[in-house]
């Protein structure tokens, strides 16, 4: 205590002129932050203990009554079960064939630029539109799959297939960024290593998994961290492909889905608030199992 | 030495096919898109698998879309939003990231953990408090409401304060010397520095805005003042089985943001890529 008075007393007029400035430029972006941002996380946890009025009005402290129902009810575990499925599909085919875009990409090849332009490319288009289009894509009479190879599957409304369909949507809107990550990655890769394996005699497929795989493992931890997490919120192919009449919905609808639907949809603030609480829960819990394990795979230089 | 390059040209071959395979793959639905558009509704629903191209080139679709669906009004709401988006974030995640980057104030890590705690929770957690103050304010169905959350950025402040961290310290211990005041320094030698990270935050924040479909979906329920997001949305739920309609009004959606990745393709990648890299 004496020590920090001390440090205090002896804080010249050029240090008390740059904490002025750095407190008034901080300012904008803390008081924004803590508006919009931390009194919303109090917010809604306390806005999962009430239960919402009709048409969206008042609060009545109900205690853990809104978890309760939550944590009873099957359409909550089906819809976390039905997330996991999607974040199956997405995660490890989007990384996987990411990574191997990136390896591919990553030496001289003709059309360097051009491969790469086109596979970021559903990057910059709303999901809103690549849903539609990928909607018609799927449909089982008209749609350009089915006829294309003679098929007649119902892509989107069988509950065995339909969250594959999904799946296979995320999969193509991802690819490209995993594979732009993977290739800033390899770049790091001093190319020493590989020209000492080539002397060596190691094969490409040898130099691969134990040159590649090993040192891009923090670009590989960083993907699957950010994916993971941004499978486990999908909304927007679930919302846009699945009409709320199709037969197939219960078997896709994701945990942001029906928070979507019970909190703006239905208009109760407190059930949805519960919902979103839990994924929070989730998400923080599979963050720090992710951190734990980052130490056992990644291999830092 | 011979059988070495002919491997090597195979190997090239395979690559190729590979790549050209998935660019196929990437590609198609962009291009059924387009030639659907132009189609009429029997060639769209068509089951011949050999009618690929419109008959005839007709814009009869996107003439119906523009006039029905007001795609003026969504083009404009969706720019006022990215406009303003981009223009507060970048603004106040650069003072942030100056302030957290360069100079030393009471609280600063205390503060500086916040930032780092918002960016790791859901946004979803904020939206019901974020509707009921908006609601409060009265700033539904308008670009205010829309542009609301995305104010200020922590993710944009870190990214910036990772950009002023990589400057030399010497650029702006000459300028204070010769006696440059605070707000001196940071407008005139540190922040015209920093411009590929503010061009990589105002990217990202402008894409990921244009792309953003739940925020605009609750905020803005009437047409005229919502985003193309959501108004397709909206659409597809009037349209549902009118495809050249719903591919026009898509594309129409699309269109502007694939232009601006042809022309700024490298800032684009760059400021998307390393704004993700950076996390």
């Amino acid at each position: 205590m004496a020590k920090e008075a001390k440090v205090k007393v002896k804080m010249s007029k050029a240090e008390k002129n740059e904490a002025m400035w750095g407190l008034i430029f901080v300012a904008p972006t803390m008081i924004g932050l803590i508006v919009l941002n931390f009194y919303p996380i109090i917010y809604t946890v306390y806005q999962s203990f009430c239960k919402t009025g009709d048409f969206g009005r008042g609060n009545t402290f109900i205690g853990l009554t809104n978890y309760q129902n939550v944590l009873t009810s099957s359409e909550f575990w089906s819809s976390l079960l039905n997330t996991l499925k999607y974040a199956i599909i997405e995660v490890p085919f989007g990384i996987g064939i990411g990574l191997v875009l990136a390896v591919l990409l990553n030496r001289k090849i003709k059309f360097r630029g051009g491969y790469r332009t086109i596979f970021f490319l559903p990057m910059v288009a709303a999901p809103a539109a690549v849903a539609m289009v990928w909607k018609f894509l799927y449909n089982q009479q008209f749609g350009l799959l089915n006829n294309l190879f003679g098929l007649n599957v119902a892509w989107i409304s069988d509950s065995n297939i339909a969250w594959i369909s999904i799946g296979i949507i995320g999969v193509w809107s991802i690819v490209g960024y995993n594979m732009i990550l993977f290739l800033s990655g390899l770049q790091e890769i001093p190319h020493d290593y590989y020209e000492a394996a080539d002397i060596d005699g190691a094969s490409g497929i040898r130099q691969f998994f134990s040159i590649t795989i090993p040192l891009l493992s923090p670009t590989t931890f960083f993907i699957l961290q950010t994916r993971i997490i941004g499978a486990l919120q999908v909304f927007d192919l679930v919302y846009m492909v699945m009409d709320s009449t199709n037969q197939a919905l219960s078997s896709v609808q994701s945990v942001v889905y029906i928070f979507y639907k019970y909190t703006f949809t239905n208009g109760d603030r407190g059930y949805g608030a519960a919902i979103v609480v839990c994924m929070l829960v989730i998400i923080m819990a599979i963050t720090f199992l992710l951190q734990k394990s980052e130490k056992k795979w990644v291999f830092y230089n | 030495m011979e059988s070495y390059q002919a491997k090597q040209r195979a190997t090239q071959v395979l690559i190729h096919a590979v790549l050209i395979l998935c660019s196929i793959t990437m590609l198609v639905p962009f291009l059924w898109m387009i030639l659907t558009s132009f189609k009429t509704l029997s060639e769209a629903t068509s089951i011949n698998p050999f009618v690929i191209f419109p008959s005839s080139w007709n814009f009869d679709s996107f003439i119906s879309v523009w006039k029905n669906y007001n795609f003026l009004y969504l083009y404009k709401n969706t720019i006022l939003m990215i406009f303003w988006r981009v223009v507060c974030a970048v603004l106040t995640a650069t003072l942030a990231g100056y302030a957290f980057g360069r100079l030393n104030f009471p609280g600063k890590n205390v503060l500086f953990s916040l930032i780092l705690i918002q960016m790791m929770v859901p946004s979803q957690i904020f939206i019901i408090p974020q509707y009921v103050m908006v609601t409060a304010l009265g700033w539904t169905n308008t670009v205010a409401g829309l542009v609301f959350p995305g104010v200020v950025t922590a993710f944009g402040t870190f990214l910036l304060r990772q950009g002023y961290q990589g400057l030399p310290r010497e650029l702006e211990e000459a300028a204070a010397i010769d006696g440059c005041s605070i707000p001196q320094r940071f407008l005139h030698i540190m922040a015209p520095l920093t411009r590929s990270s503010m061009v990589s935050l105002g990217i990202f924040t402008a894409v990921f805005a244009y792309k953003d479909l739940m925020w605009p979906m609750i905020v803005c329920t009437e047409v005229e003042h919502t985003t193309l997001s959501a108004g397709l949305a909206k659409m597809q739920g009037q349209y549902s089985s009118n495809y050249p309609e719903l591919m026009a009004a898509a594309l129409m959606a699309c269109v502007p943001m694939i232009v601006l990745y042809l022309i700024f393709q490298k800032q684009f990648i760059e400021g998307i890529a390393t704004s993700g890299s950076k996390l």
